[in-house]
């Protein structure tokens, strides 16, 4: 006779939870949207790295005007974009289900997501605006640390 | 009858997931998202500083550029291609039929491919980084 249970029995009838610990489908949702972002975030930061990190001189030409250089592009405002909200949504529901599974005490549980969620709407609303209100030629730089088409 | 459950030795076995590839792919997918996720709110300030000025940029990308965090740079490349290519084996898992039958060969295609990533990015970055060009 094994000492351990029989991994295919079925299990006891748990007792009922005192309360419920979700309402409707949100984990369903979030279970698929990890499955869902996690693919797209695949291309668009493999994309990144390799724009990034791998072609011309990688991580050594990244200077203000290489990033002023991509975002003078809509196509890599949009790729920036997309990447921001999604890594955030998807980080922030993993480190969710993180601390669910090992902050036991209520308290400890609502101020490490309090802090997480406060961290997601700084960290968004903020890589948002910078994308959107960025200057690619701020008036009273020098001309060397500016992209080539602010001297144009 | 002697009890069996006298010999201290046994360890729990038998389940599917406990102590083998299911249960540490699942352990390095929470470390490596973990890591990728603080990494990612430093990322987006840093970045934030091309709002401030060009200098102020400049300076604190200038320390992404020295061999110490150009090894962090390394490190972090290894989580984000591991937790990719794991997730998709995850996506298999759940949602191929044959997923679960096949999960603890498909963790090693995941470190086959992880692999062969790592040997096509680490020599040109490393190149950069310590290259004297």
């Amino acid at each position: 006779m094994s000492l351990v249970a029989d991994p295919k029995a079925p299990r006891p009838p748990r007792a009922r939870p005192s309360r419920l610990t979700t309402r409707g489908n949100t984990e369903l949702y979030g279970w698929v949207f990890m499955r869902a972002s996690g693919v797209v975030l695949i291309v668009l930061i493999f994309g990144h790295l390799f724009v990034n990190l791998v072609a011309g001189e990688g991580v050594k030409a990244i200077d203000f005007g290489f990033v002023a250089g991509k975002w003078a592009s809509p196509f890599w405002q949009v790729w920036d974009l997309l990447m921001l909200w999604l890594a955030m949504i998807h980080g922030t529901n993993g480190v969710r289900t993180i601390v669910n599974d090992y902050a036991e005490k209520d308290t400890t549980r609502l101020v490490l997501k309090g802090l997480l969620y406060l961290a997601f709407v700084v960290v968004v609303v903020l890589g948002t605006l910078v994308i959107f209100t960025f200057d690619p030629c701020p008036s009273g730089s020098p001309a060397d640390l500016l992209p080539s088409f602010c001297t144009e | 009858m002697a009890a069996p459950a006298a010999s201290p030795a046994r360890k729990p076995v038998g389940t599917l997931y406990r102590g083998r590839e299911g249960m540490w792919s699942w352990v390095a997918h929470r470390v490596t998202g973990f890591a990728i996720f603080f990494f990612l709110l430093v990322h987006v300030l840093d970045t934030s500083l091309v709002r401030i000025s060009p200098e102020a940029y400049n300076d604190v990308i200038g320390t992404y550029k020295n061999p110490i965090m150009g090894l962090g740079e390394a490190g972090l490349v290894a989580a984000i291609v591991f937790h990719a290519f794991n997730g998709l084996r995850i996506i298999l898992v759940d949602f191929w039929a044959k997923g679960p039958r096949y999960q603890r060969v498909m963790l090693w295609v995941v470190v086959g491919l992880f692999a062969v990533t790592m040997a096509g990015f680490l020599p040109r970055h490393l190149m950069h980084v310590f290259g004297g060009e």
